[in-house]
């Protein structure tokens, strides 16, 4: 019946994540149900067969056990449990590896609602549109407590945090709408921190990259003004400057080019070009890889993690810049290959 | 059964409220305890009521989302700090664990007092924090929110910090009585297994309450100070939080399930006329849960941002936690065969206790397996699941105890068949509850919702309503309860015929437990006699 009951429940699978982890659910709850009909028939037919009207309460046995079984039970599980982890990890780590070519979003979580940036500058809310069949890598951070950006049909969710960004990826194969949930508490209207991902054919994505159109059926819906619901999930998209443009004129504006330079000659501060992905050398002689973290980190508490060979000389920029210009300024330091 | 009427008994002797309030006698401070921690049980359950009714259609039922907010969080703090925590130690065990190895009382009587004393100063002080400002960050305060929510986080936190002292001092002093005062003959291994578990459940409160008390101290530092340690917005670390809130509350959850486990070992055996099936494999795997609770506490922040590594090792250590916890389900069920089996009220909550801990048990594999708790975390699964192995492992196994026992505490029985209905009532009603929420977590609907989509209705609605059978289920063991004081029957000292030192003294037990101090020769579970 429970098996019945699933089978009729089963949730859509959205993306190349949901059957690879549909299968190992099965493969648990299989063992669960096994291992539960195991237990629970055995103590029925226990208490049926042993009912004191039967046996009276002089006869019944003498027994203190079996080493033996219960050595052989603890191995048995020892053995499943051990399977179900390895499968857990090895899965687990696929969904932590996005692949090089990824297209890129950055998510910008607050109370209570989604922003979507894209690198040719549309900045969607609660509304995430992606392609069919590519894969897409979501770059997440808060602007102000924990949130998790959660979509049930793809199986995939990661908690957002203030201060620095999470990671996750998928590829949608399916078209369509999907629910995006706040899973992570987050206050008054954690409910109603609602989005849709729009999962659109390669060639409609490219029309709604150029037009801002959506094909039929998909379009914007105004949030009807419902009593439950009366802002959550209500979509809106501006067209900005696309983000790598945006970060230049940043770049300059904020005076970074008096000791960045951007062409790889040595100015007063390391230069940019060909630095993100790379590793550095800091003063304690660590070596960390140069990802959105360290960026930003520079930006906001430049000491903290200083390159060797410069000095501790730059400004911070905490509290100076958005969310959505740090976003700009690390796409366009990406951009300098 | 007769014959003790020259002293008079403890709970009438001596006389009067100060005698009461001034006790250093462990049975009496055990009923105080029991009093407290079952009115918060009650309290913690209303609330618990209202957050399903606001559940039981989607959008406004009865409250606003703040409402719910604040109730998720009155429900869940006093559930876990005032009653759960407490009940089966300071409790159940604080009145059996002294008779049950032939001491006249706990090593440390009036320590005893007042760790009693300092949970109600903690609880009262969390208690009025919530009745005068609320709190809306649910018992898991995880920042940055509880940092920046303008509700009394400050005073709930203190007074979790002030109860935690009450329960290590009660862990102390459990450990002490165990070493120093078991009476002649009573070895480690002729001990109860009951004592084994609050013995095990004495060492984490121990070792992990401190570390609660050191994160709810940093907190509140945090709020009135303004000193970066958790909010990120002043240079601290929102996951650091999490990491110090679950080394402890890790290991609580075990503080919370060993003691159940601890009163299971004893039911089934006295009702199934039963040795215990594998004493010392039990006895052991509670040392093994209490030892492993401390290195698995990262799995619940597999989606956190916590590193792949981090993430690998705490998945692989929490998969062991499955093996003493089988160990012990499958030497309960094996106790049964062969038996004599009686299936009065507290045998009933026993084998609904194997029924539900197990289900509890096997969705606890989803969670630690990885790729599936990614998308089953923060999910109505994990609702489920922790409720199956709270409410269907450690209540369950308190209403056997509490059932089992009774007789013993008050010298009076219960009504045997509004014990069988009540049972029914509460067994159904927490199936139609929880089971249910199974399903919704694996389609996706996120825990504290205030509001949720309409595919999720239906299942909400059958939820909501199984908490009404459970309300009526309590409702008719609290009247049944109290009838049972107004009995004019005198319970047997030992009506179930158990083996263990309680049933041997009568009921209720006098003020020092024994005329002579008790000599042991056997072990605790010998039943049977027809040998294989």
């Amino acid at each position: 019946m429970i098996a019945m009951l699933l089978f009729q429940w089963r949730l859509p699978q959205a993306s190349n994540f949901a059957p690879m982890v549909d299968r190992l659910f099965d493969f648990i709850l299989w063992f669960s149900i096994i291992s539960f009909l195991i237990i629970v028939v055995g103590m029925v037919f226990f208490l049926f067969k042993y009912w004191r009207k039967k046996i009276p309460e002089d006869k019944s046995a003498y027994i203190t056990g079996h080493t033996k079984t219960e050595m052989s039970v603890a191995f048995f599980l020892l053995v499943v449990v051990m399977v179900i982890f390895y499968w857990g990890w090895i899965d687990y780590k696929a969904m932590k590896t996005a692949p090089e070519d990824a297209l890129e979003i950055n998510v910008i979580a607050r109370q209570w609602l989604w922003q979507f940036q894209y690198a040719d500058g549309k900045m969607l809310t609660n509304e995430l549109v992606v392609p069919k069949d590519k894969p897409v890598s979501l770059i997440m951070t808060s602007q102000d407590v924990l949130h998790s950006f959660y979509v049930p049909d793809f199986r995939i969710k990661q908690d957002v945090l203030p201060k620095m960004y999470t990671n996750v990826w998928f590829v949608a194969n399916k078209t369509g709408p999907y629910q995006v949930f706040c899973a992570e508490y987050c206050g008054t209207s954690h409910s109603q921190m609602l989005a849709k991902v729009k999962v659109l054919e390669p060639d409609d994505f490219e029309q709604w990259q150029m037009t801002g159109e959506l094909p039929e059926g998909m379009e914007t819906k105004v949030a009807p003004a419902e009593a439950s619901a009366a802002v959550s999930g209500a979509a809106a998209s501006t067209q900005g400057e696309p983000l790598a443009e945006k970060g230049k004129t940043l770049f300059s504006n904020k005076g970074c080019t008096a000791c960045h330079s951007v062409t790889g000659a040595a100015g007063v501060g390391p230069t940019l070009k060909g630095l993100f992905g790379h590793p550095v050398e800091l003063v304690d002689g660590q070596k960390v890889n140069v990802d959105e973290n360290y960026i930003r980190q520079s930006i906001t508490e430049p000491q903290s993690n200083m390159v060797k060979g410069f000095q501790p000389i730059m400004p911070t920029f905490k509290g100076q810049l958005s969310e959505e210009e740090i976003n700009a300024l690390i796409s366009f330091i990406k951009s300098l290959k | 059964m007769s014959g003790h009427t020259e002293v008079g008994n403890y709970l009438t002797h001596p006389k009067g409220f100060w005698s009461w309030v001034t006790t250093i006698d462990h049975k009496r401070i055990g009923i105080m305890y029991m009093a407290t921690t079952m009115t918060f049980f009650f309290i913690g359950g209303i609330f618990a009521l209202l957050v399903r009714l606001e559940l039981l259609t989607p959008g406004l039922t009865v409250m606003s989302a703040d409402t719910y907010n604040k109730f998720f969080t009155y429900h869940g703090a006093i559930m876990v700090f005032m009653f759960i925590i407490p009940i089966i130690p300071a409790a159940l065990g604080n009145f059996f664990l002294p008779i049950m190895i032939g001491a006249k009382d706990v090593a440390f009587p009036r320590l005893n007092l007042a760790s009693y004393y300092i949970f109600i100063s903690g609880a009262a002080l969390a208690v009025w924090a919530l009745m005068a400002h609320g709190a809306d960050t649910g018992w898991t305060f995880y920042t940055p929110y509880s940092i920046r929510t303008n509700t009394s986080v400050v005073l709930v936190a203190l007074g979790v910090f002030v109860m935690g002292f009450s329960s290590i001092l009660t862990g102390l002093n459990f450990i002490t009585t165990v070493h120093k005062l078991r009476c002649p003959g009573m070895t480690f291994y002729r001990m109860p297994l009951f004592v084994w578990a609050v013995y095990a459940t004495a060492i984490i409160q121990v070792l992990a309450t401190p570390v609660i008390g050191i994160t709810t101290l940093l907190l509140v530092m945090e709020r009135v100070l303004k000193i970066g340690i958790f909010d990120p917005a002043l240079g601290g670390d929102a996951v650091l939080f999490q990491h110090f809130f679950w080394f402890y509350s890790h290991p609580a959850v075990y503080i919370m399930i060993l003691p159940g486990m601890g009163i299971i070992s004893e039911v089934i055996p006295v009702f199934a006329r039963k040795h215990i099936f594998g004493y010392k494999a039990i006895a052991y795997s509670s040392l093994a849960i209490a030892g492993i609770s401390f290195i698995v506490w990262g799995h619940h922040m597999f989606v956190s941002g916590q590193s792949p590594l981090a993430n690998l090792l705490f998945s692989v250590l929490t998969m062991f936690v499955a093996i003493p916890t089988a160990i012990k389900v499958f030497n309960w069920t094996a106790t049964l065969y062969k038996g004599s089996i009686s299936l009065k009220t507290p045998m009933l909550y026993a084998v609904s206790f194997l029924f539900m801990f197990t289900i509890g048990g096997l969705t606890g594999l989803f969670l630690a397996a990885l790729s599936v708790d990614v998308h089953l975390h923060d999910t109505y699964f994990v609702v489920a699941h922790f409720h199956y192995v709270m409410m269907g492992g450690t209540v369950m196994g308190l209403l056997a105890g509490l059932h089992y026992w009774w007789p013993k505490m008050f010298g009076k029985m219960y009504n045997e068949w509004g014990g069988k209905i009540s049972w029914a009532l509460i067994f159904i009603g927490f199936n139609m509850t929880f089971f249910t929420q199974f399903f919704l977590g694996y389609l996706g609907m996120p825990r504290r919702y205030y509001d949720y989509p309409p595919q999720y209705a239906g299942l909400n609605m059958i939820s909501t309503i199984g908490s009404w059978f459970l309300f009526a289920g309590f409702l008719l063991m609290l009247i049944y309860f109290i009838r049972s004081f107004f009995s004019k029957e005198k319970a047997a000292d030992n009506p179930w015929g158990g083996k263990t030192l309680e049933w041997q003294i009568p009921s209720p037990p006098t003020e020092h437990n024994f005329h002579e101090t008790p000599t042991v020769t056997g072990k605790p579970y010998d039943y049977g006699v027809v040998k294989l």
